[in-house]
């Protein structure tokens, strides 16, 4: 059987990666586990870094580019720093259909961001999902975790104003 | 699965009776017989992954086609290798390949030696009606010998297992999904400073196209050696 | 745990109850919540407290109970458990008035008609329990003949008598293609190996669907029992639950209903002190639609690139890690239970010839009543649409039914009295599919719709297979083009031809069934195509095909 190397040193001395030691050690170093793993990192640190990518590589006997596949291949994981706020449209099909393109042109017709964008000065992400299961509700924004059903394109610019002015 | 192996079928492949082990592929049980089924992702010595879809073939009494590489024969299976459908399916296949990078044959390396090439000129491919897409892609040059250029990629993922497969050194991967599906090598690093590339080319020569290739090739000056089948079989019978 | 000390925690749970002269259900599952009826349910509770009535009315944070549209839905339930009556769009303001109507007159202005067809033509199989119990407690699902299914397989029943049972049903699979589910047990249970494993497909991808999220949410022991007994009969001892990571709420009911189970002997090793060892994990999804495609699902619990394999060999002979797999989706495992404790002829009693049961609908979309719906299978789309789901509103005309998400396809108003079933959707051009309804009025373009479902297949194409990773996209742009007004009628040819390539060439059921959109609206709607192309306008007033055939004229 192929030998387990010493497990790695973590990137810096931050506490946030005991957490993601935690789900590693969890799941017993196994690769399999590859995809908690990511999703605990990005819950920690909010998207996952080249040097992050490269302990939990380390960590768990994966090639890189292995990890840098599935890491790019599931959408809910980013390469990139997110704003401080993140402001999910729904593009599901109920909300395509009750007005959903129309929330994110006010979006970006107010703010100049693109889905998938973040403002300048950071403060904020626009995101899109595929579906967050609260049809009945359509068009829905998640706002910070927060789900706001049959919203308007007014609804929603007043209450990304409030982040963008703080 | 060994009881496949001790088991021998027969079956029919374009009428031809053919005798063969359970374990077998319809590709395999076909070249053995002397027909030629196209291939693009298949490469002797290497996994199969059924992803090109050319090598597509009728199976009598399915509305489905099936892989030829990673379909095992069974008892009593009538193959068609060839039908005017299965034509027409290749032939847009290949279009499509061609419509989704940059393939240029006048400046390539591969030119004259390149299987996608090879492959239009057999199936008949005269014309594409399908808008090129024309992406814009970059070249990595950054190794000392290799260069790898996306523009002439189409995604077989040869690099990508002979690298796993026989180097042991997993430098390539695919990255991405869809369309945006790229070869990366380590965290999708210049290959130049990659870590774990031993430099050994074998990604190089099962390229099938111009994608990756030795530097100092002009036009038509990169010709592949085929050494990974034997390679492989070598190191399989060592094992026995 | 003996079956004495299950009728004991029973009778525990029974008596707890019959101190309380009502209960107050509030509705807990993500639609509700997302109306904040969190905060309803905490003045309530402080109301009561206030009043002194804590100790005779119960408050209980239940999961969904259809009718999402109008949340936060509030019921009140005498000491029987019946229902006196259901309050809509609670709000924290509210409070005073709702508690003090509790076994008297009802608060007139809040009242939610539950005498209306959208609750009194359901019949429920898979949601029994939904808006009823509690799905944090598992004492509740125990009262409510929780696990007594798994407890007649493990003591009265051999695992073959298990599968017969289930392929007595006949129930069919409830992700989509409706693969007869006995036939996959028996597939499984007869595969040789030591090792198998049981995958409950959560992953719920199709876009306005939410029957799955419902029903974690709301019952998710429901859920465990089915992959325990379907453990019992295949000999596997380990299962996976494969959720979407879009679903949090999901996520940590089913981990806390997993504790609770383990903690009674119910999940976990020597099950109800017999020989039989079922532990259950949940595995994460990232975002990923192609995962629920069977083999694409086991790479991703593999930690892998979630890409799918050419199939054979099928998951049931080699699966996860190469072992023997079940892999069942959340519905199909919700009505396992009641199929073991009524019996396979009672369910096969419900439904059509051929496909028997119910069908959990999730309606949405230009419709009256959205929300979660269950119904016998052979019910008409009319029905659905008309009685159930009260019509368009607005007083707008009826277009199109998508269904079956991006595999599905549009069905037109001259189907509308045609009975859903398995067969007879497919025959039409879509596909049952998980079960999500979007109802469409005049007000949709569907040549639109054709191109939202291609991007959505474009970019959730995998890449691995030619045919899916460029067809995809090249049909992408043509829908564009035709949208935009520059398209041509051969664009409309070529949309066909690549429609059929796709559909025999791919390597998975996505690709295989990405062109369904497409072909269903060409096939009952190509005036709106050749309206875009030929007179450059989009009936419906959603694309700007006008303003680009204008733009070229005036330059």
């Amino acid at each position: 059987m192929s030998t387990m190397s010493a497990m790695p040193a973590p990137p810096s001395n931050d506490k946030r990666w005991k957490l993601v030691d935690a789900t590693i050690k969890r799941h017993g170093r196994a690769g399999h586990s590859l995809i908690e793993c990511l999703h605990t990192m990005q819950e920690c640190f909010g998207y996952l870094d080249e040097q992050g990518l490269k302990y939990i590589a380390a960590a768990l006997n994966l090639p890189l580019s292995k990890v840098y596949g599935v890491a790019t291949f599931y959408h809910i994981f980013t390469l990139k720093p997110q704003g401080e706020h993140t402001c999910v449209v729904c593009m599901g099909t109920a909300c395509y259909i009750k007005g959903a393109p129309q929330l994110l042109a006010a979006l970006e017709a107010k703010y100049g961001v693109k889905p998938g964008e973040t403002t300048v000065d950071g403060k904020m992400s626009v995101l899109t999902a595929r579906c967050i299961g609260s049809c009945g509700l359509a068009p829905a924004v998640v706002f910070d975790g927060d789900v706001g059903g049959k919203a308007t394109p007014s609804d929603v610019l007043k209450r990304v104003e409030k982040w963008m002015a703080s | 699965m060994s009881t496949l192996a001790s088991q021998i079928v027969t079956l029919k492949i374009d009428g031809k009776d053919c005798g063969a082990r359970g374990d077998e592929t319809i590709l395999e049980v076909a070249r053995q017989n002397g027909i030629e089924i196209p291939t693009l992702c298949h490469f002797d010595g290497l996994s199969d992954i059924g992803a090109c879809r050319l090598c597509l073939v009728e199976v009598k009494g399915s509305p489905k086609l099936f892989p030829a590489c990673t379909t095992l024969v069974t008892e009593g299976m009538e193959v068609l290798t060839t039908s005017e459908r299965l034509r027409r399916y290749r032939v847009q296949i290949l279009e499509l390949l061609f419509t989704e990078r940059n393939h240029v044959c006048s400046v390539c390396v591969s030119n004259g030696h390149c299987e996608l090439q090879d492959l239009a000129v057999k199936l008949g491919l005269t014309h594409v009606r399908l808008p090129y897409r024309y992406p814009r892609l970059a070249v990595d040059a950054t190794h000392d010998r290799f260069v790898q250029d996306d523009n002439r990629c189409v995604l077989c993922q040869r690099c990508v297992r002979v690298c796993d497969e026989i180097e042991g050194a997993h430098t390539w991967d695919v990255a991405g999904r869809g369309i945006e599906s790229r070869v990366i090598t380590d965290l999708s690093e210049p290959w130049g400073s990659t870590e774990s590339c031993t430099g050994c080319s074998k990604c190089v020569h099962v390229c099938p196209t111009g994608a990756i290739f030795e530097k100092g090739k002009a036009s038509g000056e990169m010709v592949k050696r085929r050494f990974v089948a034997e390679l492989a079989a070598k190191r399989e019978s060592r094992d026995e | 745990m003996t079956a004495e000390d299950l009728n004991e925690l029973v009778e525990k749970e029974l008596e707890a109850n019959r101190g309380f002269t009502h209960s107050i259900n509030v509705c807990m599952a993500a639609g509700c919540l997302s109306s904040r009826a969190d905060q309803a349910m905490d003045a309530i509770k402080k109301e009561l407290k206030a009043k002194g009535m804590d100790k005779q009315v119960r408050v209980r944070p239940v999961g969904c109970m259809g009718l999402c549209a109008a949340g936060p839905l509030v019921e009140i339930r005498d000491a029987a458990g019946n229902s006196e009556v259901m309050y809509q769009g609670v709000t924290p303001e509210n409070a005073p008035e709702l508690v003090a109507s509790v076994g008297k007159a009802p608060v007139q202005s809040l009242v939610c008609d539950t005498s209306i067809p959208f609750f009194t033509r359901q019949v429920k199989v898979v949601l029994e329990n939904c808006g009823k119990i509690d799905p944090e407690r598992i004492e509740e699902y125990l009262a409510a003949d929780g696990y007594r299914g798994l407890f007649k397989c493990i003591f009265e029943m051999t695992p073959v008598q298990v599968v017969e049972e289930v392929t007595k049903s006949g129930l069919r699979g409830r992700g989509g293609a409706g693969f007869p589910t006995g036939l996959k047990w028996s597939t499984v249970a007869k595969a040789p190996g030591k090792q198998k494993y049981i995958i409950c497909n959560a992953d719920e991808g199709d876009p306005g669907a939410f029957m799955d999220r419902s029903i974690l949410e709301s019952d998710p022991h429901r859920v465990l029992e089915g992959m325990a007994i379907a453990a019992y009969a295949t000999g596997a001892n380990h299962g996976y639950i494969y959720c979407r990571a879009e679903y949090p709420l999901a996520v940590k009911r089913l981990k806390n209903a997993i504790r609770q189970a383990e903690r009674l002997g119910l999940l976990g090793q020597e099950i109800m002190n017999t020989t039989f060892n079922f532990t259950v994990e949940v595995r994460l999804g990232a975002g990923a639609f192609v995962c629920g495609e069977e083999t694409a699902l086991i790479h991703s619990i593999e930690g892998k690139r979630g890409t799918p394999r050419p199939r054979p060999p099928f998951p049931a002979q080699s699966g996860l890690w190469g072992c023997p797999t079940l892999i069942n989706n959340v519905e199909t495992f919700a009505n396992i239970a009641p199929i073991l404790r009524k019996g396979g002829e009672w369910f096969a009693q419900i439904g059509t010839e051929k496909s028997k049961g119910t069908k959990v609908f999730a309606l949405a979309g230009r419709v009256n009543n959205t929300g979660l719906i269950e119904v016998p299978m052979g019910t008409t789309l009319r029905e659905i649409i008309y009685s159930l789901g009260n019509g368009i509103p607005d007083g707008r005309k009826f277009k199109a039914v998508q269904t079956g998400g991006p595999s599905g396809g549009c069905i037109p108003e001259q189907y509308l009295d045609m009975g859903v079933d398995y067969d007879s959707i497919a025959q039409v051009g879509s596909i049952m599919g998980s079960g999500g309804m979007i109802v469409m009025d005049e007000t949709s373009c569907m040549v639109d719709v054709a191109k939202f479902f291609m991007e959505f297949c474009k970019s959730e194409s995998c890449g691995k297979c030619i045919p899916c990773r460029v067809g995809t996209s090249q049909m992408y742009d043509m829908l564009c083009k035709i949208t935009d007004g520059t398209g041509t009628l051969e664009d409309v040819i070529m949309l066909e031809e690549l429609s059929d390539l796709l559909k025999s060439t791919s390597l998975c059921g996505l690709g295989m069934t990405a062109p369904n959109p497409v072909m269903t609206t060409l096939r009952y709607f190509r005036h709106e195509y050749t309206a875009h192309i030929e007179e450059g306008k989009c009936p419906a007033g959603v694309c700007n095909a006008a303003g680009k055939v204008a733009e070229e004229v005036r330059a």
